[in-house]
């Protein structure tokens, strides 16, 4: 049953990212009837602009631990700008000039740009940021040899994948205090002693929530405790933890030992559901409620007409990318803050994610909002707990590990096959007839 | 006599048995496949001769592709799928055969035999590549543009993934001539890490070969009336169908051909010194071969050859733009054709034939190839700057900017000998249209 709601919240909070991805994918083919392969690119480049950020200002800051909650903000703002800026140039360079021509010709520029934007992404690139050296005095001399410091970001991205450093604080929403007090170092490598007895629960996870001074700043790091049984351990017992520190790290530092729930609510998830729907709910309200909204539904039913109403076209075609792409900023924010190891800028990793997102739109319906936001839950909670299920059942079956997760790929592209030749036009789509 | 068939089934003329029309272009082949052989080498060293055999597996490729895309208009995005099939089909046939005949297969005493299962597993492949797409034509019917594209794409994937969860590889001759039904079952083609020590069978001389087969099927298609059909249907098909055309027997047959052609140019590519492997199935691989269609021009044979030979090319000078300047006799050979294109070009034009703009064009790209890896040699030497790196860039930039300034591709929907022939006369003054008299 655990295993159930994990990866329920998974499904929610991979759900909402998807459905903003779809979204995207969805605002662009309203208005302009093509599937925009730089999209997933656009996601790309919002996360590695939150990466290079990030570490540019917790550098900048010299910040230990979970920084202020304002850097998060600041590093989604600038996701966002680059990408909004990003998109409108694209839609303004490359997919303007083709407004008249075949739909194919726009899908092979759109092919054209999205290799543009990875290719361009993996270039070896400048550090920007370095180590032991203020970031300004590491700009200004870019070409000098890197005796300075390691190399912490490059612009362009560069072709190494990277660990994003945590701007929201990690921490387990409903966990429980089982006891706190002080460290008395330990005996070797990785290893603590508690000042007092604890009962500890067999079959559960527990951890550890040291608290310590470092340069005269409190650093928190959560442990967690290994090679431990059920039972009553006495106090000045040595226990393992992981990651391994030196218990010298330890010596009176304080601890709060909790016990891990059986499924954990994280904040981060929390968040990302609370910040996707939000984002949702505005963008519902400028589609249906207001005269922009209009103008982009009018344009999406037949742009020629709408041109002749009096609607600036090439105007609410920008703003619609503009939109898009700062959705896809959005979301790949919130995705470096849940999965922090990224790939490479041209990693096929990306690309099928957002393959998985137009998915979605197509699932849902696209051109459809709504379809969007269904298609991104869907997809999600079939590709989660198919991975997972299926997982299970065959290693009970004997077969080897990693099959069920590999099938994760075929459950998405089986089932967009199956609902298009179910309902052509997605879940919630209407069907266009097409009159001689 | 000589219209004995034709007067017998009242056969119209078009299809009446001729010999040469039937055979010409096959001998043609051979020829041309010969000749490569036999001269390539000569010319250019080891490393550009595996590049034309990589050039090759990617004109079949992408013509394949262009029967389903071009003629059809049916947009298909997992050409590499098909590809992937044939590839792993007649690798099978041409790894384990050798294995299970021979124990162990060296390429020298065991050419002729693994040869022989090469052309078996070219010919099981493609028929493994156009079943598949068969089904994948089958539920693709009812999905149009976009919706077809991603279907198929979807396809490719799900290709890709399944290659990925295949079975061990068997190494050990011994342990498979034991079992061989039961090994296979188990599709031992090495999951993720690719299929191994596939032997290079493929040289330059079946490569070329299978080239002009490929493309003469395909040009043969476009001739047939199931070629006309599919222009048909690409046009419009709501007036194909009003014509009495059966849309779904039709695009299925484009499909099972396009992916049956593809089977044999990934069976090709499979034997040509790569491991084939899950990524060759993947959407990337398909993106590639859509790019030498349309920038070659949906529809052209011709053009979609060109587009993917030049492409391969350039993507090769790109990666060492130096060793064309520091080597001479690939600055002089580059020298040569275009000084040859120029002459032909002068000639066609004191004979009167309109063929000679196309000379003239093409005549520039060498001087213009060899300007270029000059260029990049003073980048590198000057300013450090290594044009292999932003390969890729200059790659997308030329795709983004064809598709704005020629978006029908290099020849559209013509053939390239379609643009020979004798200077169309020169307009009146006052000419309403070509070929309408003037009013007197």
């Amino acid at each position: 049953m655990a295993t159930f709601f994990d990866t329920l919240i998974a499904t929610i909070a991979l759900g909402s990212l998807y459905a903003l991805v779809a979204l995207g994918y969805t605002l662009v083919y309203g208005v302009l009837k093509f599937i925009n392969f730089a999209h997933s690119d656009i996601f790309v480049l919002g996360a590695w602009t939150s990466f290079t950020s990030a570490v540019a200002v917790t550098t900048l800051l010299d910040t230990q631990g979970v920084p202020p909650w304002w850097v998060g903000a600041l590093v989604l703002m600038l996701a966002v700008l680059v990408c909004a800026t990003t998109g409108y140039l694209i839609e303004r360079l490359a997919y303007r000039p083709l407004r008249k021509a075949p739909r194919l010709n726009v899908l092979i520029t759109a092919i054209g740009v999205s290799l543009l934007l990875q290719n361009v992404g993996q270039l070896p690139g400048y550090p920007v940021v370095r180590d032991n050296v203020p970031p300004a005095a590491a700009t200004a001399d870019a070409s000098a040899p890197a005796a300075q410091g390691q190399t912490l970001a490059t612009l362009p991205f560069g072709p190494t994948p990277r660990s994003m450093p945590q701007l929201l604080p990690n921490a387990v929403l409903n966990d429980s205090a089982v006891a706190s007090g002080t460290i008395t170092a330990g005996s070797g490598r990785g290893q603590v002693r508690l000042d007092q007895p604890i009962e500890i629960l067999p079959d559960r996870q527990y951890a550890l929530v040291v608290t310590r001074t470092v340069d005269g700043e409190p650093r928190t790091t959560t442990f967690r405790l290994v090679g431990i049984e059920g039972g009553r351990i006495e106090a000045g017992t040595d226990i393992g933890t992981q990651p391994r520190r030196d218990p010298i790290d330890f010596e009176n530092a304080t601890y709060r030992l909790v016990l891990s729930p059986v499924v954990a609510l994280r904040l981060i998830d929390v968040l990302i559901v609370v910040s996707s729907i939000a984002l949702m709910i505005v963008l519902q309200y400028v589609v249906f409620h207001t005269r922009l909204g209009s103008a982009m539904r009018a344009l999406s039913f037949n742009t020629e007409t709408a041109a002749l109403m009096g609607i600036n076209v090439n105007r609410v075609i920008s703003i619609t990318f503009v939109m898009g792409t700062a959705l896809a900023a959005a979301a790949a924010f919130l995705y470096t803050q849940k999965y922090t190891s990224l790939s490479q800028p041209a990693s096929a990793v990306w690309v099928l994610l957002g393959l998985k997102a137009f998915v979605a739109a197509v699932v849902g319906g696209i051109g459809n909002v709504r379809g969007a936001v269904l298609g991104g839950f869907l997809i999600a909670g079939l590709e989660l707990f198919g991975s997972t299920y299926s997982e299970v059942l065959i290693t009970a079956a004997g077969g080897s590990s990693g099959i069920g997760t590999a099938l994760r790929d075929i459950y998405v592209f089986g089932l967009l096959i199956l609902v298009l030749l179910v309902r052509p036009a997605g879940i919630l789509g209407t069907v266009t007839r097409e009159k001689v | 006599m000589k219209n004995l068939a034709q007067n017998i089934a009242d056969v119209p003329r078009s299809v009446a048995f001729r010999p040469a029309t039937i055979l010409v272009p096959w001998l043609a082949c051979l020829a041309v496949a010969l000749g490569v052989h036999h001269y390539l080498p000569m010319i250019v060293d080891e490393y550009w001769v595996n590049v034309f055999r990589r050039m090759g597996v990617f004109v079949m490729a992408a013509v394949s592709l262009n029967v389903v895309n071009g003629f059809a208009g049916q947009f298909s995005m997992g050409h590499a799928g098909f590809m992937a099939i044939g590839a792993y089909v007649a690798a099978g046939f041409s790894y384990y055969g050798s294995l299970y005949f021979r124990g162990e297969a060296n390429v020298d005493d065991f050419m002729i035999q693994g040869t022989l299962l090469m052309l078996v597993g070219i010919v099981a492949g493609a028929f493994a590549a156009a079943g598949a797409g068969y089904l994948v034509g089958l539920p693709s019917l009812r999905l149009r543009g976009d919706y077809l594209a991603i279907v198929t794409l979807g396809f490719g994937e799900i290709i890709r993934v399944t290659l990925e969860l295949t079975g061990k590889q068997v190494y050990d001759a011994k342990a498979f001539q034991d079992a061989p039904l039961s090994t296979l079952a188990t599709l031992p083609f090495n999951g993720s890490t690719g299929f191994e020590r596939v032997l290079p069978y493929a040289n330059l001389f079946w490569v070329w070969l299978f080239v002009g087969v490929v493309c003469v099927v395909a040009y043969r298609i476009k001739n047939s009336s199931a070629g006309r059909a599919f222009l048909s249907i690409r046009e419009d098909e709501i007036a194909a169908r009003s014509m009495g055309i059966d849309l779904t027997k039709y695009k299925v047959r484009a499909f099972v051909l396009a992916a049956f052609l593809g089977g044999v140019a990934g069976a090709i590519y499979a034997h040509t010194g790569v491991n084939p492997s899950p990524t060759d199935a993947g959407f990337q691989r398909s993106f590639d071969i859509i790019i030498f269609v349309v920038l070659g021009g949906l529809g052209s044979l011709s053009g979609t050859a060109i587009a993917a030979t030049l492409l391969t090319g350039l993507s090769e000078v790109l990666r060492g733009p130096e060793s064309i300047v520091n080597s001479p006799a690939g600055v002089w050979s580059l020298a040569g054709i275009a000084l040859a294109l120029a002459v032909g070009s002068a000639l066609l034009k004191a004979v009167g034939n309109r063929g000679w703009r196309v000379l003239a064009v093409a005549s520039v790209a060498p001087v213009l190839l060899v300007c270029f890896a000059y260029l990049a040699q003073w980048l590198a030497t000057a300013w450090g700057v290594k044009l292999s790196d932003y390969r890729m860039i200059l790659y997308a930039l030329l795709l983004i900017l064809v598709m704005l300034l020629r978006p029908n591709g290099l020849l559209g929907v013509r053939e390239v000998w379609e643009l020979f022939g004798p200077e169309k006369p020169a307009r009146r003054p006052g000419a309403v249209g070509p070929g309408k008299e003037p009013a007197p």
